[in-house]
């Protein structure tokens, strides 16, 4: 920005928010290199980037969530510091964050007068706060009760009441992470609606979101991170899903995973119309059904959220089954087996989607983790006792076939790098030789190499003859291992496709809910 | 509990509690100087009645006794990630088992009533353990809370049975009659006077032996079995043990009862081997001490001995102090211990983050 | 004495009784409201109460001795900040080396100052709060039921007993009604959306642990300067842990407090009452089981056999801002 706009009639009006050079670190981690980004006044502006490219940590830096170790922000044009929520919210910036910043057992009310109360009693500003939802409603269509607890609201409605919260502040520049990720289609085209009277009143809307889609439905310009990197900023008629996806991952890695066609053997696994209902009562997996035969892998597609996890852990045994059947083999899964200490007996191994809180024990020992799910086994036992001797010789050999490094058994666990704890719990489970491997997010937050690594093996094991069960949120990864794939939406099976005969578009569209008959 | 602060092994074992009990000990001499004494005169004192005789040893490893007891409770049930604060209820109905098997059944020969005492003591003290940890595993309710109250109710059902059931009778004491000598656990004087080693008269006794076995016997329960396997699995991540398929509620149950058994000993002590007798507030706050052991010791059953002795130092070199210095009186070591508990458990990511901030700059450096 | 002025003696004893129980159980809602779980009560009503004893002889006044009972418990309950706020330490170890402390340290200093074996002296005329007599009371004494009820168990308290009831009032109006109360009641339940809406949570949930120690503080000074006219070692006696109970059997609300309390109170003193009284075919009254009946109704209340009782969800956990 030059200085000498001020007596120049007016040119370009001052971008509504400017970043120059933000960066910032976790300690090992680079989250944002030198930023710079330019948002214009009454735009919506998309930023797309893989899981964990930064998009995240720079608007909580906007937001004042953390400080930036360099750089600065600009608000129409001024510079301004942002040290803490109160700086933002001040500066006239509003958040929906992607988990709701919401009290649940508290009144909608007094969710929004939260931070602006208007007084010391809160009578007053009640009243106040009742007559702005009043004037939002009529004017936007957010209608919502005041006095409802919003711990009892429908997620789509919670959200409206983070929307709210900033626009009761008055809010000018308003972003959204990751704003449909909780919201039926319907839901999600209302909000865009919102969004694009929002635009038009003069209001700067930032969306946040990994999905292309709505990037190419909603925004009039798009930025794309990258490893921590703003790599471009395009105006969205210009540019393609194609060339954005490209940019967001930047060279095209390996994903095609040299595979030969699948000899399909016996049906391994069959799931009959299974129910799962969480611990609130909600159904999270709906009257899903499908095989996986012995020799081929089935990828379950879905955006993070849409049962996948509910169904993985239910057919591990982790979850109870509120209906439906699972076989095993040619055994029902009934409530007596349903546990995950007899269903590994029986052949069925469990790589878990997060690996710190399930597949491994941060604190323990590397070779203690190796173990674990397994430490009653005949041969870890001296004895009564287990044996320790046993326990690090077969943790040493399993780290030597699965090059973990270091291959130090007695190393505690959290001192291993994403890629090699995941082989650590890979070749514990693939190592018993399984019948059934399920599989959920295998490289999430794994380097390059061992992702290949990790693929490879996963081939292996099905020409093998085992039936894999994998669950992704990298739509890549399933076009690039799997044989068949399930797409789930909302806890429901959307469709059922051969890989080879789809393509990652009727895939994002089912992902997204589109009837198959409309796909 | 709160996020883990890495830092070297040996720095969390030994660096981090040592500098903790530094911290506990220059406050306490603060309090020794703002009531007017030497601290120093103090310390000498304090370590020359602890340690500096035969009898005093004795006396030191007395007290060191209950406190490796109630410390392994109060670990154990860390290792599962419970936070049991009922081990001086626990201890209380430890007595109780005690006392009902050394009254009841004390025409049995020595051999067979100090072993059943015992082991009824580690029951009932299991037993009180138990109702707060099913409520934990299958009602979810909130066991700190629970072991507080059952502290309450213990010391209450205490006072009734000895004011109603089974005080001694015709006496005013809140008491049972002492035991039959057959119930008595053998002083360690005793004993050794028998293979003709003369060493001083001091209430140290066998109970001294059976914690250090129990501490052993802890060391590979936890470290060496499926059963320790399971319950370091459910105290470090709930989430893996039940991906493992690993019982939460076995775990917490078991766990607790292991802990009160062991809190439970704390009456072969005091009671079969001291007292003999049942008496109200034997446990003299044991339970609590345990908290501060198992803290500093790092809920290691070495580092739990290590630390129940210097807590014994504190409790006896205390005794001797109070005596030399009548301004400085017990309640000297109870300060202490809460000061330790506060530096060694609430207050530790302040010698923590330093220590791994300076570790971690210099693994990189290196 | 008749049924009824037995009646009222026990319900008088009962509101004293159910004071310091009252101050505590506040204390423990203001902090636990804002996630900050206190087991530390029973060690501020301790120091509390030894403060004001020995401060009300000093200076020959029990306003001062209110006062620095105050600020000794102030003074713990800033440790207990310090260690689980600013320092995340873990709440329940702190609560209970704040409990060993104060029983260790009442006890030391109270020995090494007054060398009774850690008793202050006693506490005479202006060292010790007086019963105030409410206007109208005397007159009221000849009304039946009512107006005796007003001369005996409403009025001839110290102001202490009033001031807490008052604090009942203050709380239940502060937490529903004003800007400081719907933050703190938020900040309890979740606080990343009190961080968000740009509110500091370190100031809050120190605030509240402060407003924790001055319920404390006065809790503890009626013991010492009200209820026994002198400072006993451990004399709290486990009221800290009966204002827990009550404080989860109140569900985390004021006026649910003051009754649990009252009534936590009056079993009490029908205890001892009934000290040493042999029923006709009961034989003699089992005083110790209503003592315990707190801690057992508290167990059940737990188990979720009668109601449920949900803490406020970020209590115990200190707050961590998420990547």
């Amino acid at each position: 920005m030059s200085a000498g706009g001020e007596g120049a009639g007016s040119p370009e009006p001052a971008p509504s928010l400017e970043l120059v050079g933000i960066d910032k670190r976790f300690g090992e981690v680079h989250a944002n290199k030198a930023v710079d980004l330019v948002v214009r006044r009454g735009s919506i502006h998309g930023i797309v980037g893989e899981n964990g490219a930064g998009k995240s940590t720079l608007m909580s830096i906007v937001y004042g969530f953390y400080e930036a170790d360099a750089g600065e922000i600009r608000v129409n044009g001024r510079p301004v510091r942002i040290r803490a929520p109160r700086e933002a919210i001040a500066a006239g910036i509003g958040m929906v964050h992607q988990h709701f910043m919401l009290v649940e057992p508290l009144s909608v009310l007094d969710n929004v007068m939260l931070g602006a109360e208007g007084g010391a009693l809160l009578r007053a500003g009640a009243r106040k706060a009742r007559a702005e939802l009043e004037r939002l409603s009529t004017e936007y269509g957010l209608a919502i009760d005041p006095d409802a607890i919003v711990g009892d609201l429908p997620v789509g409605l919670q959200q409206r009441v983070e929307l709210l919260k900033a626009l009761v502040r008055g809010a000018d520049i308003l972003v959204l992470d990751e704003p449909t990720a909780v919201l039926t289609p319907e839901e999600a085209d209302h909000l865009f609606r919102l969004l694009r009277v929002l635009a038009s009143e003069g209001k700067t809307v930032i969306l946040i979101t990994h999905k292309l889609r709505e990037i190419m439905a909603v925004t009039s310009r798009v930025s794309v991170m990258r490893r921590g990197e703003m790599v471009a900023t395009l105006d969205t008629a210009d540019t393609s899903p194609g060339q954005l996806a490209e940019l967001m991952v930047g060279r095209r890695v390996l994903l095609r995973v040299e595979k030969g066609p699948a000899r399909l053997g016996a049906l391994r696994l069959q799931v009959q119309n299974l129910t799962v209902v969480d611990a609130k009562g909600t159904p999270r997996v709906r009257d899903v059904s499908f095989g996986v035969h012995a020799g081929e892998i089935v990828g379950v597609a879905g955006i993070s959220g849409n049962g996948q996890s509910e169904l993985l852990e239910a057919l591990a045994g982790m979850r109870p089954i509120a209906g439906g059947r699972i076989t095993l083999g040619s055994t029902e899964i009934g409530p007596e087996l349903r546990d995950p200490h007899v269903l590994r007996r029986r052949g069925l191994l469990h790589v878990p989607e997060d690996r710190l809180r399930m597949g491994l024990v941060p604190p323990f020992e590397a070779c203690e983790s190796a173990i674990l799910g397994f430490h009653e086994e005949e041969r870890y036992r001296a004895g009564p006792l287990l044996s320790r001797d046993a326990v690090i010789e077969d943790t040493r050999e399993k780290m030597e076939s699965y090059d973990v490094r270091p291959p130090a058994p007695l190393l505690r666990t959290s001192k291993f790098s994403g890629g090699n704890q995941q082989k650590l719990v890979l070749a514990r489970e693939i190592e018993r030789s399984p019948k059934v491997l399920l599989v959920g997010q295998p490289t999430r937050g794994v380097d390059i190499g061992a992702i290949e690594f990790i693929h490879r093996r996963l081939v292996a094991l099905r020409d093998a003859g085992v039936a894999i069960l994998l669950v992704s949120v990298e739509l890549d990864e399933i076009m690039g291992l799997a044989d068949r794939v399930v797409v789930m939406c909302g806890g429901r099976v959307t469709g059922e496709r051969l890989t080879s005969e789809t393509d990652e578009r009727e895939l994002g569209l089912l992902m997204a809910g589109v009837s198959e008959q409309a796909a | 509990m709160s996020a883990p602060i890495e830092v070297p092994r040996w720095v969390d074992l030994a660096l981090v509690p040592a500098l903790a009990v530094v911290a506990a000990f220059l406050v306490a001499g603060l309090v020794v100087l703002a009531i007017g004494e030497n601290p120093l005169s103090a310390t000498l004192i304090l370590l020359r009645g602890a340690l500096g005789s035969g009898e005093g040893l004795g006396f030191t490893l007395y007290y060191a006794t209950n406190f490796i007891f109630t410390g392994l409770a109060v670990a154990v049930a860390f290792h599962a990630g419970l936070f049991n604060i009922g081990g001086e209820g626990q201890a209380t109905l430890g007595g109780l088992g005690a006392a009902l098997v050394c009254l009841r059944l004390d025409f049995l020969p020595a051999w067979a009533l100090v072993p059943l005492g015992a082991l009824s003591a580690a029951a009932f003290g299991a037993a009180w353990a138990f109702i707060p940890a099913w409520l934990q595993a299958r009602r979810g309710s909130h066991i700190v809370i629970t072991t507080i109250m059952f502290n309450m109710l213990a010391s209450a059902l205490l006072v009734y049975l000895l004011v109603n059931v089974m005080g001694k009778p015709g006496s005013m004491s809140v008491e049972t009659r002492v035991f039959a000598p057959a119930a008595h656990v053998p002083f360690v004087h005793e004993l050794a006077a028998q293979f003709g080693v003369p060493i001083p008269a001091s209430p140290l006794n066998l109970s001294f032996v059976l914690a250090l076995a129990m501490a052993a016997l802890m060391w590979v329960v936890l470290w060496r079995t499926r059963l320790g396997y399971a319950i370091r699995t459910v105290g470090a991540s709930p989430t893996a043990a039940a991906y493992a398929g690993i019982s939460n509620t076995r775990v917490i149950v078991v766990a607790m009862l292991i802990s009160g058994g062991l809190a439970g000993l704390v009456a072969v002590n005091e009671i079969m081997g001291v007292q003999e007798r049942l008496l109200l507030e034997f446990t003299s706050g044991a339970g609590f001490i345990g908290i501060a052991v198992a803290l500093m010791g790092r809920s290691h059953p070495f580092g739990i001995v290590l630390a129940s002795i210097l807590f014994g130092v504190l409790y006896q070199g205390g005794t001797e102090l109070a005596f030399d210095m009548p301004s400085i009186t017990r309640d000297m070591v109870v300060t202490i211990s809460g000061l330790v508990i506060l530096f060694a458990g609430a207050l530790d990511g302040l010698f923590r983050r330093p220590l791994a901030a300076a570790f971690a700059g210099r693994g990189k450096g290196a | 004495m008749d049924v009824f002025g037995f009646g009222i003696a026990i319900f008088d004893s009962g509101v004293r009784l159910a004071v310091p129980l009252l101050f505590a159980c506040l204390a423990g809602l203001w902090s636990e409201r804002s996630g900050v779980v206190d087991i530390g009560l029973e060690g501020k009503l301790l120091v509390a109460a030894f403060a004001a004893a020995a401060a009300s002889h000093r200076f020959d006044s029990a306003w001062v001795g209110l006062a620095a009972g105050i600020a000794a418990s102030i003074a713990f309950a800033l440790v207990h900040g310090f260690a689980v706020i600013s320092q995340r330490g873990n709440q329940i170890v702190s609560g209970v080396a704040i409990n060993m402390l104060a029983a260790g340290l009442t006890a030391l200093v109270g020995n090494a100052w007054y060398g009774q074996g850690g008793r202050t002296p006693p506490l005479e005329g202006a060292m010790r709060y007086q019963p105030l007599t409410l206007p109208g009371a005397e007159q009221a004494a000849a009304v039946p039921v009512v107006g005796r009820l007003y001369a005996y168990v409403v009025s001839g308290h110290s102001v202490l007993v009033y001031v807490a009831i008052a604090a009942v009032v203050a709380t239940s109006f502060v937490l529903a009604r004003t800007r400081f109360g719907l933050r703190l009641r938020a900040v309890g339940e979740n606080p990343a959306a009190v961080d968000t809406a740009g509110i500091s949570v370190t100031g809050l949930r120190y605030a509240a642990v402060v407003i924790a120690g001055v319920l404390c503080g006065m809790g503890g000074a009626y013991l010492s300067l009200d209820q026994a006219a002198a400072f006993l070692p451990l004399m709290t006696a486990g009221k800290g842990f009966i204002a827990l109970a009550a404080l989860i059997f109140a569900k985390w609300r004021a006026w649910p407090a003051f009754w649990t309390c009252l009534l936590f109170g009056l079993l009490d003193a029908v205890a001892i009452r009934l000290q040493g009284v042999v029923v006709p075919g009961v034989g003699q009254v089992p005083v110790q089981a209503i003592q315990a009946l707190p801690y057992a109704l508290t167990v059940i209340l737990l188990a979720g056999f009668i109601g449920r009782a949900i803490p406020p969800r970020a209590s115990g956990t200190p707050y961590v801002k998420e990547r």
